[in-house]
């Protein structure tokens, strides 16, 4: 029969139109446009494509790409494969899956807010922190006085590890003045007292006080009226490199050690137990750990996406095979191992391979989780892409280049994925 | 442009135009993108009369493209007779008068939390920068934080290294600087990030120290030394502080919350600052008449009134300014004379002094982790420079 080749042409003119001006213009443009410099007029050659494998912020970009790519597609359909197994026979599974696929519904830039707060250093702000820190706060006990320190002219120096010694040898009969600042005289213990100067009895003595009262004045280094006593500091008497005698510090802040109990060269130390900071939590954001934080942010977003699609590539695995394994002996592991899995296969490979384009280009999270200071480590292709063309640099000849490279790693992976879907629809 | 309580107080002045001239004034805020929006409509052939811009560059660039109409002989004499040769200046472009300054800010100010500063027993404001580090010690002593740094934002440590360099190398210097004359590898560089160096690399006086620092936003900064109790005593920025703190906080400006200038670094305490500038577009005889209403003392009297407003007209009598905060920012405004310089990363393309996680924002958050690498840090910025301003 055939049809009129020019019908044929008439009718196909509306898509080519469309495809040439939308997608294959703009792909060939893109390609002309990197081999030109910033400002479009000046033919540079490769040179666009030198500085990208040179500059070591886009170096940066392609290593935390890779990062992305084998990780993020593996986690996200790992996780699915496993919501999807686990609730398919559990009464509840649809809520369940429900839920999980949720996150689906945010668009990228609400997750990457919300993202933001999660890993929020604040352990009162980011919900990240605060389990980290109430975790950690359960087996280790805050310290009485953190953030208190000497004067940097007074008879305490920083003796490393965040202790604090004197820097003479203590002398039985004339008291110590350990003076500290640096804290907000409403953070005192209750039991605090105004300080006394220790007596002067036959042993080591001295006074550990919060040398600032509020308002100010009094003399530095000098137990003044109206200076607080700090009470429960742990005292140490150091002699050559061995803690040879302890004590702690009463209400007014004095403290003494038995007469004989210290030789003569111990001097005294206050150790690092009684300052010790608030435990901050994890640095999420932070250089080393950001690439990994917004990974876990977008498996929170895609780990429902895959688990809905192995979920309905699940219900068309037939159960005679499963069950003809069971009467064979198999266990429940060997079963999705050597049954379930081999069946899913081509789900899976599906949503991977989806979920690789897509990670490919991933760009509105981090834009938005990754705060100033760390962006360039959390750097991926597609966000320098835009930061060099529009982003400050306004340089488009390196962002067509960053585009084109972008172009060639996504095209083995369509490839691979048309050609998968052509065999499928012969079969 | 303005929007809010500022597009609010800018009606009245513009009612008080239309009031004298009989004429009709629509005022449309363009958002962030002002040069976008506004190069859109130039090209679209629809200019609007008059426009206000924030940046001296974009006013620069619209004025090398002949989109700008001089401000015409009364604007010019309204100019002559109140505003300093600087600002004038400022509004100039090959020799032409395009624009009139209608407001300023003044981002060299050190705002502090006077019940932290009770505590602390300080009484005296700091002049010199020796006196602000000594006075940063006693407030960090007295157990609150010493100066909040809002190092998560880029831009607040180019205006802390501005102020610092403007009064220590002085204006030429700092010229010579903005237009990338000089390099940043120069010892005048290398002084004024040693002296940044001596806040920033003490973890006494900085909020949280570093680290601390670099995850604090700007508006955070300026919250947290005015919360309850305070996690710092000072912290520096420009006058749109003051909106911060009413917004954000139960602190109220002029008794919880003072402000004292920049401490001099050198021999004059700098005045680093920005505004916005009004041009004309269309050679209208309207266009002409609003410029020379907003270089008017009037105009500036009608906002200043208003709270919210700094003008960089000399003439305006202070006492027009609501509260005495408001009149101790516009005082020291005037009182640089010619000697105020306009905020440097503003100047600068876009890339080296504008933009998130590069450039000069992100090597000074750099510095901030690691004040002892100055000479690192001048590479860096150089190295930036010179690929932005493209003539390494």
């Amino acid at each position: 029969m055939g049809t009129p080749r020019r019908l044929a042409v008439l009718f196909l003119m509306p898509a080519l139109v469309l495809l040439g001006a939308l997608v294959v213009y703009p792909i060939g443009y893109t390609l002309v446009r990197s081999l030109f410099d910033a400002g479009g007029s000046e033919f540079v050659g490769l040179g666009n494509y030198a500085e990208v494998f040179t500059d070591p912020d886009i170096l940066v970009a392609v290593r935390n790409n890779a990062i992305w790519v084998a990780v993020a597609p593996t986690v996200a359909t790992a996780l699915g494969l496993v919501f999807a197994v686990l609730t398919e026979r559990i009464s509840w599974g649809t809520a369940f899956k429900l839920v999980v696929f949720m996150p689906m519904a945010i668009s990228m830039l609400a997750a990457g807010i919300i993202f933001r707060l999660v890993y929020e250093q604040d352990p009162d702000k980011g919900i990240a922190n605060a389990v980290v820190v109430g975790v950690h706060d359960t087996f280790a006990e805050a310290s009485a006085y953190p953030g208190a320190r000497p004067r940097p002219d007074g008879v305490l120096k920083p003796s490393g590890d965040g202790a604090f010694t004197a820097a003479s040898p203590a002398r039985p009969g004339s008291p110590a003045d350990l003076a500290l600042v640096g804290l907000p005289a409403a953070q005192l213990p209750e039991d605090a007292r105004d300080a006394a100067r220790a007596p002067a009895g036959d042993g080591v003595s001295g006074t550990v006080w919060l040398d600032f009262k509020p308002g100010g004045g009094g003399e530095p280094g000098v137990v003044d009226p109206g200076e607080k006593g700090l009470p429960g500091m742990k005292v140490e008497a150091v002699s050559g490199g061995k803690v040879v005698a302890e004590a702690t510090t009463a209400a007014d802040g004095t403290f003494s050690f038995p007469a004989g109990s210290t030789p003569r060269d111990a001097v005294l130390r206050l150790p690092a137990s009684n300052f010790t900071e608030q435990y901050a939590g994890v640095d999420w954001l932070g250089p080393t750990l950001v690439t990994p934080s917004i990974i876990g942010s977008y498996v929170w977003m895609w780990a429902g996406f895959a688990m809905v699609l192995i979920a309905a590539g699940l219900a068309g695995v037939p159960r005679e095979l499963l069950e003809a394994a069971r009467v064979d002996g198999a266990n429940e592991w060997q079963v999705f191992r050597r049954v379930t899995v081999p069946l899913l296969a081509p789900v899976l490979v599906v949503v991977f391979v989806t979920l690789m384009i897509n990670v490919l280009k991933i760009f509105d999270l981090i834009y938005i989780i990754a705060p100033g200071p760390t962006q360039a480590d959390a750097n991926v292709l597609a966000l320098q892409l835009y930061l060099s063309s529009f982003g400050g640099g306004n340089d488009q000849g390196v962002g067509s280049a960053i585009g084109t490279l972008l172009l060639l790693l996504v095209l083995p992976v369509m490839f691979f994925n048309v050609r998968r879907i052509r065999r499928e629809g012969r079969r | 442009m303005w929007t809010g309580a500022e597009q609010e107080s800018f009606t009245k002045v513009l009612d008080e135009f239309e009031k004298r001239t009989g004429a009709e004034v629509t005022f449309v805020p363009t958002g962030d993108s002002a040069s976008t929006a506004l190069g859109t409509k130039i090209e679209g052939g629809e200019p609007p009369d008059v426009a206000f811009l924030a940046q001296v560059g974009v006013m620069h660039q619209f004025a090398e493209k002949g989109w700008l109409k001089p401000v015409g002989d009364e604007a010019t004499a309204q100019l002559e007779k109140n505003y300093g040769k600087g600002w004038r200046e400022l509004g100039a472009y090959g020799g032409k008068q395009y624009g009139v300054y209608f407001k300023a800010a003044n981002k060299s100010l050190i705002w502090y939390n006077t019940a932290a500063f009770e505590t602390a027993g300080v009484t005296d404001e700091p002049k010199t920068w020796k006196e602000f580090l000594e006075t940063a010690q006693t407030v960090s002593d007295s157990g609150t934080p010493a100066v909040s740094v809002g190092g998560a934002d880029g831009w607040t440590l180019t205006d802390w290294f501005e102020n610092v360099y403007l009064s220590q190398a002085g204006p030429e210097k700092y010229d010579q600087l903005a237009a990338h004359e000089i390099k940043w590898t120069d010892p005048s560089v290398k002084k004024a990030l040693t002296t940044l160096g001596e806040l920033f690399g003490k973890k006494d006086l900085v909020a949280g120290g570093a680290s601390g620092a670099l995850q604090t936003e700007f508006p955070k900064s300026v919250s947290q030394a005015f919360a309850e109790p305070p996690a710092a005593g000072m912290v520096f920025e420009g006058d749109f502080v003051a909106g911060v703190i009413a917004a954000d906080t139960k602190a109220k400006v002029g008794e919880d919350a003072k402000v004292f200038p920049f401490p001099a670094v050198g021999a004059d305490s700098p005045v680093v600052s920005g505004g916005d500038v009004a041009v004309a577009l269309k050679d209208s005889e309207g266009a002409r008449a609003m410029l020379t209403f907003l270089a008017s003392t009037d105009a500036a009297r009608i906002w200043a009134e208003q709270g919210g407003f700094v003008s960089p007209n000399k003439a305006l009598d202070t006492g027009a300014y609501p509260d005495d905060v408001t009149r101790g920012i516009a005082e020291a405004l005037i009182a640089a004379g010619d000697d105020f310089r306009f905020d440097m990363s503003d100047q600068a393309p876009a890339a080296f002094g504008g933009t998130k996680g590069a450039g000069e924002w992100k090597r000074l958050q750099d510095f901030l982790k690691n004040p002892d690498d100055v000479a690192g840090a001048q590479r860096a910025l150089e190295a930036d420079a010179a690929k932005a301003y493209g003539n390494g």
